[in-house]
């Protein structure tokens, strides 16, 4: 256990700055990736619940692509074949990062909001229908916002896993928190230190993040209590 | 009002109507009733296209419903659907699911929407819990502001779909007392029912549905005094 007292914690305190930019980096990743994965996310999922098949089919093999392959290599494939492929030159490893975590969240998000979609009785869309509401209409006023409720812990389970999940990026040299630690690692030949703190500074992020979707889940997750919806009419 | 021409209807190989004919016209209350399997619910669920035609026409108030001119929403609008399962939307509180449909397809502001909202509430006898959520009720209770949903679009047909059949017996009755006034009041409605009193007592015209087809109808004191078919008499012994 001697390693424990040489540790030479200093050399971190010396790359500070490389690892608040990585902390700044790593948020950036995941929170621009999550926000595009949900919005690319809604619409596959909305097309893997439709009828007509040439909406379905490219959701379904978008998605099973995706979720089939590794991050790591779809990270690669896309830094280093599909933009440079499409637009003729790099875009930038941060384009490239975010890029990859937006295609790849929205793959999994897509199954979060179809599975939410599907899982509400039928009879509600029947009810909501013979009311004479359109398809679009049934989708938003009743389906929806039922389904958004059991959306919630998935979701958030979703943004721990692609917090953890950016620092894959740092294969394409995007200055994460775990790229800052790979530098330290490199200079001094010292590993404990540098990793250890990449870890740690991870174990913070998404700890912060859990009380977050905890925060959120209870506001939102809980089954209609009517108490929540106190004050929105009194005694007439 | 309605009117059923050879009407069709097949899930994959199974044929489930095999040629319905029958027209109901205004102010009628009709019920239909029959073994279940017998393709009543389904009847039901293809007058406002809730299942797809397969062969033959509906129409209501002379629109063929499964013309592809015409709009189904503007149809469905006009008439009124009461599910054996309530289907009240739980996320939204009772009068919240009265008014939503008349805010947002009759475009009715929404003072005006809750006045008609409470006004049928009260009908049903439910004007206290306009402010709860549907699972705060009891079946019978949540059946009726079913009902109270699907007037406030002001339809000129009702529809019920074994509405007393999830409900637990003593909650029965005051289903059926709203559905009675509502046909005293002069509501054209079809009534799948299992609740033969109630067929007995506020029908005009008695439908027995068997294997597919309409095997006999007429007034409800003839169906039930005198039934010609086998079909309908062996029914009937088993069930009175």
């Amino acid at each position: 256990m001697d390693f424990l007292f040489n540790l030479r914690w200093d050399i971190i305190w010396n790359y500070r700055e490389l690892f608040l930019q990585g902390i700044w980096i790593t948020i950036v990743l995941t929170v621009s990736g999550y926000i595009g994965g949900i919005i690319l996310g809604v619409f596959l999922g909305l097309g893997k619940t439709s009828k007509k098949k040439w909406i379905y089919w490219p959701c379904k093999i978008y998605v099973d692509l995706f979720r089939g392959t590794p991050l790591l290599v779809q990270i690669l494939i896309i830094h280093l074949a599909l933009i440079p492929t499409i637009f003729g030159h790099s875009l930038g490893v941060m384009f490239s990062g975010i890029a990859a975590l937006v295609l790849n969240s929205a793959a999994y998000n897509a199954e979060i909001f179809r599975a939410g979609i599907e899982s509400i009785d039928k009879g509600q869309t029947e009810a909501a229908r013979s009311l004479g509401l359109t398809q679009g209409q049934a989708m938003r006023k009743v389906i929806l916002p039922q389904a958004f409720r059991r959306m919630v812990p998935p979701l958030g389970n979703e943004f721990i896993a692609l917090l953890k999940d950016s620092s894959l990026v740092m294969v394409i040299a995007v200055n994460d928190i775990l790229y800052a630690a790979k530098v330290v690692a490199g200079a001094y030949q010292k590993f404990w230190e540098p990793y250890l703190t990449a870890a740690l500074l991870y174990l913070i992020l998404t700890f912060v993040v859990t009380k977050i979707v905890a925060y959120v889940e209870r506001r939102f997750s809980i089954d209609y209590n009517p108490r929540k919806n106190k004050g929105g009419r009194v005694a007439r | 009002m309605i009117k059923v021409e050879n009407l069709h209807k097949t899930f994959g190989k199974l044929e489930v109507l095999k040629g319905i004919n029958c027209e109901v016209t205004e102010k009628e209350v009709v019920c239909v009733i029959g073994p279940s399997g017998s393709g009543k619910s389904t009847f039901l669920r293809c007058i406002n296209l809730l299942e797809e035609i397969t062969d033959g026409a509906v129409y209501i108030g002379g629109a063929q419903v499964n013309d592809p001119k015409t709009n189904i929403n503007d149809i469905r609008t006009e008439v009124g659907m009461v599910f054996q399962q309530f289907n009240l939307f739980p996320h939204m509180s009772v009068i919240d699911n009265v008014t939503m449909a008349p805010m947002l397809i009759r475009k009715m502001d929404k003072k005006s929407a809750e006045e008609l909202a409470l006004e049928l509430l009260d009908k049903v006898g439910l004007r206290e819990k306009a402010d709860n959520f549907p699972q705060q009720l009891s079946g019978g209770q949540q059946q009726r502001v079913a009902i109270a949903r699907a007037l406030a679009m002001k339809p000129k047909v009702m529809l019920f779909d074994e509405p007393t059949s999830a409900l637990d017996p003593e909650m029965v009755q005051e289903v059926l007392d709203v559905m009675k006034a509502l046909a005293k009041e002069g509501m054209t409605m079809v009534v799948v029912t299992h609740e033969m009193g109630f067929a007995r007592e506020v029908a005009d015209r008695v439908i027995f549905m068997d294997g597919g087809y309409i095997v006999e109808e007429g007034l409800p004191s003839e169906i039930f005094a005198n039934p010609k078919n086998d079909r309908t008499k062996a029914f009937l012994g088993k069930i009175l």
